[in-house]
């Protein structure tokens, strides 16, 4: 599986984190299936070209959301889905991804009904496209 | 063995009348790439020099691979690698014949290493090594002083006058060096963006003053920025030790802060003010906030190693 990350560094986002965010998509978007092997530590390091101890943090912060799991001496893999946030940290979360949303569409002049039925419809796309 | 590779206490130096180190402690653990961090003049070299016992001190003390500084033995040498500022090399001598005259003095010298940095710069062995470009001596002298596979690697601002390839190949040949996990990379730096992809731990010397020295996490966590708007005129700051820079514009104010605490959060967040907003800092905006002008001597993150 070719699996294409990039970092920026210098950017206000730290690598480790750059690095989770694009796994966490990949897997939300099914690019990454469940069970699906992930590079080694070493191997991402090297494609990416930072210090190994940034991979693994990055790793570690995935398992720890239980993105990723690691098999003891094989690895890590993509995890069966299942949710160990708090409600808390979830609201959280959507609230920051939603302030986000919000930066980006507000000069656009579309109705909040008008973006509401645009994700609805985005969202059935997303969600075919994971099968 | 030791923990770490450096130990510095209270380690001093003058030069006439002007203090160029001042009362550094500064601890450098085993198997880490260490940036050096400091503008111009702050003492990065002063030091480096120290550590391998080329000045003396004035006062205080470094022991280095546990050896009092000033008590290296040709066999410490021998486990230390130096990358003097600025690439030098003899130009009279081929790309062979500096490997030859660099491999007598050492008594471990890995050929295929020397070899592999070479080719990795694409350089050749015939290749005069007066007539290289900047990039091309970098190469040769990291060659020169990988290929004895020391213990511990200094290197002073390698980077300095890299084009960006050049640069990604001596990062790459960092972590290749670093994939023994005994080995240990202290390198000064003025390229953030080099040093955030390569280094573990990170300190700041400013003025000769050690400022900060902890994990490169740590201190993009204890550096943060935030923006407050209001109506009219806006809240008076309160009095917060560890503010590096506030500037106001029309009805906003952005701050950037160091250490801050729980309290002092709290105090922040209570202002009455209509928005309250943390904006993530890249390390170079975090690095030049710290050692700007506004900045005093007391903040130490290294306490604060651990904090969530």
């Amino acid at each position: 599986m070719a699996l294409h990350f990039e970092v920026h560094a210098g950017s206000p986002s730290p690598i480790y984190e750059q690095i989770e965010k694009q796994i966490r998509r990949e897997v939300a978007a099914g690019r990454l299936p469940i069970g699906e092997q992930l590079p080694s530590v070493r191997a991402l390091a090297e494609q990416l070209t930072v210090n190994p101890n940034t991979v693994a943090r990055a790793y570690a912060e995935l398992t720890a959301e239980g993105v990723i799991e690691s098999q003891q001496g094989r690895g890590f893999f993509v995890a069966e889905r299942r949710q160990i946030l708090s409600k808390e940290e979830r609201l959280r979360r959507l609230d920051e991804a939603a302030r986000r949303f919000l930066d980006e569409t507000v000069f656009l002049d579309f109705s909040l009904p008008e973006l509401l039925q645009r994700l609805e419809t985005l969202s059935t796309e997303y969600s075919k496209s994971r099968k | 063995m030791s923990e770490y590779v450096i130990e510095t206490h209270g380690l001093t130096r003058y030069f006439g009348r002007h203090c160029v180190v001042n009362e550094l402690n500064l601890r450098v653990p085993r198997g880490s790439i260490f940036g050096f961090l400091g503008r111009n003049g702050a003492g990065k070299s002063t030091t480096i020099r120290m550590l391998l016992g080329m000045i003396e001190p004035t006062r205080g003390s470094a022991r280095i691979l546990g050896r009092d500084s000033r008590e290296l033995t040709p066999e410490d040498r021998a486990r230390i690698g130096y990358l003097p500022e600025g690439h030098h090399v003899y130009g009279w001598m081929t790309v062979a014949e500096c490997g030859k005259f660099q491999s007598d003095f050492y008594p471990k010298w890995n050929e295929e290493i020397f070899r592999a940095v070479l080719s990795h710069f694409r350089l050749d062995m015939k290749n005069k090594a007066g007539n290289l470009s900047r990039g091309q001596r970098a190469g040769l002298c990291l060659a020169l002083v990988l290929a004895p596979e020391p213990e511990l690697l200094i290197l002073d601002d390698p980077a300095l006058g890299l084009d960006p390839v050049a640069r990604r190949s001596l990062i790459q040949s960092m972590l290749y060096v670093t994939r023994r996990a005994d080995r240990t990379i202290l390198f000064s730096s003025h390229l953030l963006s080099d040093v955030e992809r390569v280094a573990d731990e990170i300190c700041v010397l400013d003025r000769g003053v050690l400022r900060a020295s902890c994990r490169l996490d740590t201190f993009r966590k204890q550096v943060r920025q935030f923006t407050l708007r209001y109506d009219g005129e806006g809240p008076p700051l309160p009095e917060l030790p560890g503010l590096l820079e506030s500037f106001r514009t029309e009805g906003e104010l952005s701050i950037i802060i160091a250490n801050l605490d729980p309290e002092g959060e709290a105090r922040l967040r209570a202002l009455p003010v209509h928005s309250f907003e943390e904006v993530p800092l890249s390390l170079e905006d975090s690095f030049v906030s710290y050692v700007g002008e506004r900045g005093e001597k007391s903040f130490f993150t290294k306490d604060l190693e651990g904090v969530k």
